[in-house]
Formats: C-alpha cells, structure tokens, sequence
C-alpha cells in the first residue's frame, strides 16, 4: 500500500505540474493514521499531506458535485466500488464529465478502526495487509487480526476490483477482498415477524441524532434544495419542521435514492450511531431486482433506471398488501 | 355508565380525477354507500402521489391510506399509473419490512364506470383498517420509548 501511495501522489504532481488539472481530489492524512479526511490539493496546497491507506473509505465521487459550475478541471481517485457512484452522477448530469479527470485507484479492502477497537487494540499505529491477516502496529507492540473481522461493512461484499469508469488506472493489479451475499442480512429480517422487524428498527433508529451525515455523504443524495431542509428555522438543515420527520427520515431518504443507490455502504460508513442504513437501501436493491429484473445502478452511465421506466406486466402492489403470513 | 366508544378510524383515499374521483360520484349518485372514514383527496393522476403524502397522511392521524388510480393502460396520461404501481409496490414493501402493517396501504383500480366497485373497496378497506385499529407504530418507530 505504501508504494502505491508513493506511485499516486507522483502521478498526481506530474498531473497538477504540467497543469492538466487544477486540483487533485484524494485523502489528507489525520491526526492518526485511521482517520484520513477527503481533501482537494492544488498547486499551492502541494501533496505533503496526501495519503492512501487502509482507511480510505471514503467515498470521492460526491465532492464533485460542488465542483459542476467550476470551469477548473479536476482529477478524483476512485477505488473500483466508488466508480458506481461515479456513472451515477454522470447519468443524472450532477458532475461535468468534460472536467474530471478520473484516476482509478487499486484496493484490497479498506478497514474499520472501530472494528479493530472493539476487539481490544488501541494506540493504532499502522497496519499492514498481509493476505488474510491485518498486521496492527500499536504503541504497544504488534498484534495480528483476521482481515474478515476488520473490514468495511462495504467492503465484505465487494463487487470486485474492476473500475466502471476511469481515464488512467493505478495499482489495479490489488487483490480485493472476497464477498459475501450482500442480502443476507435482508433475508434474515424478511423471515422475522413483523412485531421482531418493527422491534429491530425501532431499536436502531431510535439512536439516530438526525446528524444528517448519512444524507451528506450519500452520492445519490444531491439535491441542492432537500425537503427535510427547514428554511424558516435560520438553522438551514439541522432543525426539523415536526416531530414527524424525525420519524420518516429514514424511510423517505431510503425511498429518494431507491434505484440510483449503487449500495456503496457509505451511509453505514458515516452513521456515527452505527445504524445499518445500507439494510434500508438494500432491501430496495433485492425488491428491485425481484420485481423488475437485475439492475446495478452506476454499471455503466446513461441507464435508465427502473423507477423511471415501467412494464405493462409489473407485479401490483396489493401482492404486497394482501402478502399471507408474518 | 362510561360509554364504550366505537373506533373511527380515518383514512385517506388519493384518488385519480379522471377515474376513481368519477368513480366515487357515480357510487353517490347511485346510492351505493361507503364510510363516511374515508376523506377523499383529489390528484390529477395516481402517479401524483409522491411517496411523502402517504407518510405525511399517517403522520396527520391517518390510520390506513388507500390510492385509486384508473386500471393499468387506462390512464389519462397514458403512463402515470404504470410508475405509480412501480413506486407504492416498492414503498409499501418497505413499510412491510420495518414492521409497519402491511394493510395499512392499498392501491385499487377503479375506473369512472365503477361506482360499485369504489363503494366495495371502500368499505372492505374500511373494515381492514377498524380491524388493525389506531395506527400507532409509524409515529413510534423513533425515540417514543
């Protein structure tokens, strides 16, 4: 992963050097190791405090969003799973494609530093792949860890290392890591009773402090006016107009980006309450499927997306209404 | 003696102008009867409805939300019913998975001709709804504990 590091940000010098573009989009290094932010290097800011490493999670496509008005010409690092989300925005005209300049990123899995703490490391120093293992470097002294434990919640259902869209690529040869069926959990709660699914939600969302991180760091989330923006309150954003949207929240942003999530994850990523919004987004991914055939929204730009297209044989909604058991 | 009060419950019916709004005039003029529960909201077309309304309805103290709209390939605009079915079958199946009662949502086909139709939906829906009673769970799904 270092050399990979070393290898992007000399691309990325040479790109801001011979003036292709005017900024870089990538990670910044933290205070620590495991929490790099996402940041825009330029010229002037320089590639001192770039980095890639395990912890990268993020999600790059989105800063372009606020870029589509700019005439500046940007280069983003986007690792295989992120350019889903990419030809996305391309699809819904959110970014310019005429000024990104897309730099594919290898990876081979990024990790969670909450995982590795609630399995007893602190003073988290680096880490190091080594195959299925994590080599953790603390203050004090090495441990090892199974990857599997340690990854992303994203990242255990990998849809593999091949980029969607890029102009250049750069360590594409990084293994990513084996996944797992992503409806499992999806399953699980289906087969529940409604009383144990309601229990479930209740319980999760009753946790959310409606930091609206989730709607922020979604891709497909890119209204620049959203209905749960409350104007009148002077606090653009954060105040609610009722009790009620404190309630519906969830399942109206989950209904917003229904066929255009690329089930990217970031909505658990960012959730500092650990709820698992991805199992919202998903259960539309698995519906969508069901009903109206395999479709992965991003697979490529310019898709028609199921929710705006029909079929005259579409199943009816009172299947759902009159569905016989739990 | 303390009265033992019937359940009322309220429900919302958004139905279509060109079909299921006919469609409930002509179940009037024909004296067929339907519950007085039921408050009639006027869309220009079932593909209208955005999903909001529906959970806004709930949110006013609905306790089911039925959508008419004109059968499949009959719609006045020719395709608004068709994205319509995509949407409420995908929103009520989220409903369904949180926990919410399934019955609480319905979407019937009811085309300006059917008076009789429109004065059975309503009543069987009517009757669904007293069953399930008071529509407490999606204002509880958060922090009422």
């Amino acid at each position: 992963m270092q050399g990979l590091e070393k290898k992007i940000k000399d691309r990325a010098i040479e790109l801001l050097e011979s003036g292709k573009v005017d900024g870089i989009i990538g990670w910044e290094k933290g205070q620590f190791i495991y929490d790099p932010t996402p940041a825009v290097f330029t010229k002037e800011t320089g590639l001192d405090n770039f980095c890639y490493n395990n912890f990268c999670g993020a999600n790059l496509s989105k800063y372009l969003v606020g870029k589509i008005t700019s005439d500046k010409k940007y280069a983003v690092l986007l690792k295989p799973c992120d350019t889903y989300s990419m030809n996305q925005l391309i699809t819904e005209h959110r970014v310019n494609r005429d000024n990104i300049y897309i730099i594919g990123v290898g990876c081979e899995g990024h990790l969670d530093v909450e995982k590795i703490k609630r399995n007893g490391i602190s003073g988290i120093t680096g880490v190091s792949v080594d195959g299925e293992n994590v080599n953790v470097g603390t203050i004090y002294g090495e441990s090892t860890i199974a990857k599997s434990d340690v990854l992303l919640g994203k990242c255990e259902v990998c849809r593999g290392n091949a980029h969607k869209i890029s102009d250049e690529l750069i360590g594409e040869e990084l293994q990513t890591p084996e996944a797992s069926d992503r409806f499992e959990m999806v399953n699980k709660l289906e087969a529940m009773t409604a009383e144990e699914r309601f229990a479930f939600w209740k319980g999760e969302l009753s946790r959310c402090i409606r930091c609206n991180a989730c709607r922020n760091a979604c891709p497909a989330c890119t209204c620049r006016v959203c209905v749960f923006d409350n104007g009148r309150s002077g606090i653009d954003s954060k105040a609610n107009a009722s009790e009620f949207e404190e309630q519906m929240f969830h399942i109206i942003r989950a209904f917003h980006v229904s066929a255009r999530c690329t089930d990217c994850g970031e909505c658990s990523r960012v959730c500092p309450e650990n709820i698992p919004l991805h199992l919202l987004n998903r259960k539309y991914v698995k519906d969508i499927n069901e009903f109206y055939g395999e479709y992965q929204a991003g697979e490529e730009a310019d898709q028609r997306n199921p929710l705006v297209n029909f079929g005259d044989k579409d199943i009816d909604p009172t299947v759902i209404s009159d569905k016989e058991g739990n | 003696m303390q009265e033992v009060k019937e359940f009322k419950p309220n429900i919302v019916a958004f139905c279509c102008n060109w079909c299921s709004y006919a469609g409930a005039d002509l179940a009037g003029s024909s004296r067929l009867s339907y519950p007085a529960d039921v408050k009639i909201i006027r869309v220009p077309c079932s593909g209208r409805v955005n999903p909001m309304f529906i959970l806004k309805a709930f949110e006013k103290g609905a306790d089911g939300v039925i959508i008419c709209g004109c059968h499949p390939g009959d719609c006045h605009y020719n395709t608004g019913n068709f994205y319509a079915r995509r949407r409420m079958t995908l929103l009520y199946s989220m409903l369904d998975y949180m926990g919410i009662e399934k019955g609480r949502t319905r979407v019937e086909w009811v085309s300006a001709a059917e008076g009789a139709k429109f004065s059975n939906v309503m009543n069987k829906f009517c009757g669904d709804i007293k069953e399930l009673g008071e529509c407490v769970k999606l204002g509880d799904i958060r922090c009422k504990d």
